[in-house]
């Protein structure tokens, strides 16, 4: 059995009378993509928003490596080796690929002064790594010149170079190409292929059928499907679920009911 | 229901782009710089062109070299406050009230480097309280600032009823030697500014607070969900602005031997044109300080060589103003924009 990763334990989120998230249990395991899909208000950002410390769950447990954890916050889920490449990406476009990636975390020499020559290599290793292997571009190309997809690329550098065990995807793919997305998969499952996991939150069910191996389906808060590819099939039959989720006539689902 | 992609992007393109050559890594990360001493090299054989008898000598470069370190140490700084986003329009009240510090503790007969000391220490308290204001209080820079100069100098207006300080004794002290006599003919203090220029260069290139300066300027948000904190870098680079305009009013008071309450009130429109004619953008996140530097020295020669070219004083505004079109002109066609 994988290791795994990170486990929430009945997790639940409420603000005021409102649960955003309500008792859900969801895992990772090493080296495995999880696709995270759900509509608009499904609970999908508050979720990885508690998974990356940015919010406090209202109750719930959070295991790492079977691990409870306790005072979950920020510097925790960094600490624990989860990054969070948000759906802005956070880059400075007029800066290098380089300053970029070292952004906020700069590798000094003896003196105090930026490790030029350690970070060019570095962000190369990285460049190579993500499967960045476009020979237009060196370390010191400046993010603005880069297109949609490769700027997702450095964001995925900078997450790895944190040695993330997980890495969390918002909407990595929106407001891309067909080749862009393409761009991003092939840095995905380069990122895979490496041993760490990948949560992949996104709105179109194609990418996330295509790019992972397990599928989480929230609505109104709760989980209503984990299944495995193989389990569902084709990407055909999740929108037929994900429809019947929207429109439940006839059709009641027992998750689809909120409470 | 089939594949949707918005694509707002333009897919990558095939762009062809050539070898990448040390000479052209060089020449594209100094752009701005190498476009700005074109301009200077233009401006200059112009006008050793319109009066050879004037710039084919050394005394004029020397009496420039007299004034321009005290605008290097304001427009260099002043980069730095730029590219991390904001503007400073304070520094010359800051510069007057550092060198009055200055002034007093050499008239009251104290060393001059205690003087030197007590003016930069000022400078820096009085940078790092303009950009506290600023930042803290969340207020528009060019307001607040605008308003703190107005308010400085009036404060040293009010406080000396407008009367200077003679230091006639200056001019036999160790300090006076070390930092405003002359070596082999050439003014000491381009020596100490060229120093400080350095210095600067490498605290934005080299530096890790250069890259957070360039970062915040560039993008607050990004640089603070990467964990900079963008307040301090916002402040710090006033505080810095502060203790140029203290080394710039240390230099300007050892050349005249006096201080006046107006001292630093010139150098307002000059050091910001500087930043700007050397190539420094006005939206933040890439500045030049090799351009800045070379920024000032334009902007230094111009009233020296239109007079020296024979044309009369009031052609120097509408030359000064042409420079600085012809300059931004320049560094929009010679630059890319990503924002």
């Amino acid at each position: 059995m994988p290791e795994r990763l990170i486990e929430l334990k009945d997790i639940a989120k409420s603000y005021g009378r409102v649960f955003a998230v309500g008792g859900v249990n969801f895992h990772v395991d090493r080296g495995e993509v999880v696709g995270l899909i759900g509509d608009n208000g499904a609970g999908k950002s508050t979720l990885i928003k508690m998974l990356a410390g940015a919010i406090r769950p209202t109750s719930g447990d959070i295991l790492v490596r079977g691990q409870l954890e306790r005072n979950w916050d920020a510097s925790r889920s960094r600490a624990a080796g989860i990054e969070t490449v948000f759906q802005d990406r956070a880059l400075c476009v007029q800066q290098s690929i380089t300053r970029n990636i070292f952004m906020g975390r700069e590798l000094r020499n003896p003196l105090g002064l930026l490790d030029v020559a350690r970070e060019r290599l570095e962000a190369e290793r990285l460049m190579r790594e993500i499967g960045f292997t476009s020979k237009v571009f060196t370390p010191d190309s400046v993010v603005g010149q880069l297109s949609g997809g490769e700027r997702q690329g450095v964001a995925l550098a900078r997450a790895i170079y944190n040695k993330a065990d997980l890495i969390v995807m918002d909407e990595p793919t929106t407001a891309l190409s067909l080749t862009e997305t393409a761009k991003v998969f092939r840095f995905v499952r380069t990122v895979r292929e490496g041993g760490r996991s990948v949560l992949f939150i996104g709105h179109n069910i194609h990418h996330v059928f295509d790019i992972a191996e397990r599928f989480v389906v929230m609505d109104r808060g709760r989980v209503a499907l984990q299944a495995t590819k193989s389990e569902i099939g084709t990407a055909g039959r999740l929108i037929e679920f994900m429809e019947k989720l929207a429109h439940p006539s006839g059709v009641s689902t027992e998750a689809g009911a909120a409470p | 229901m089939t594949m949707q992609l918005q694509s707002t992007e333009t897919p990558a393109a095939p762009v062809k782009h050539p070898p990448d050559t040390a000479l052209r890594q060089f020449l594209d990360s100094n752009r701005a710089a190498l476009g700005t001493l074109a301009v200077f090299v233009v401006m200059i054989s112009g006008f050793a062109i319109a009066s050879p008898r004037v710039f084919l000598h050394w005394p004029i470069y020397s009496s420039v070299l007299v004034t321009l370190p005290v605008a290097l140490c304001l427009v260099v700084p002043l980069v730095f406050v730029v590219t991390v986003g904001e503007i400073d329009l304070s520094f010359p009240a800051t510069m007057g009230f550092s060198a009055w510090i200055f002034a007093l503790v050499v008239q009251a007969g104290y060393s001059p480097f205690l003087g030197i000391a007590a003016a930069l220490v000022t400078g820096t308290l009085l940078g790092l309280g303009v950009g506290a204001l600023v930042v803290v209080a969340d207020l528009s820079s060019l307001i607040a600032t605008l308003g703190l100069n107005y308010m400085l100098r009036g404060f040293i207006l009010i406080c000396t009823q407008g009367k200077s300080i003679a230091l006639s004794d200056l001019a036999d002290s160790p300090a006076y030697n070390l930092l405003s006599s002359q070596l082999w003919g050439i003014p000491v203090q381009i020596f100490w500014a060229i120093g400080f220029v350095v210095l600067a260069g490498v605290l934005f290139n080299r530096h890790p607070f250069g890259a957070r300066v360039k970062a915040v300027g560039d993008n607050p948000d990004s640089a603070g969900q990467m964990g900079i904190n963008v307040r301090h870098t916002r402040i710090a680079a006033f505080a810095f602005m502060g203790l140029g305009a203290g080394l710039s009013g240390i230099f300007t008071t050892m050349i005249n031997f006096t201080w006046w309450p107006t001292t630093g009130d010139g150098y307002l429109l000059p050091a910001i044109a500087s930043v700007f004619v050397g190539g420094t953008p006005t939206w933040g996140g890439v500045g030049t300080i090799t351009g800045g530097a070379i920024g000032a020295l334009i902007v230094s020669f111009i009233q020296s060589g239109i007079v020296a070219a024979g044309l009369s004083g009031f052609y120097v505004q509408f030359f000064n103003g042409l420079i600085i079109i012809l300059s931004l002109l320049g560094h929009r066609w010679n630059q890319k924009r990503y924002r």
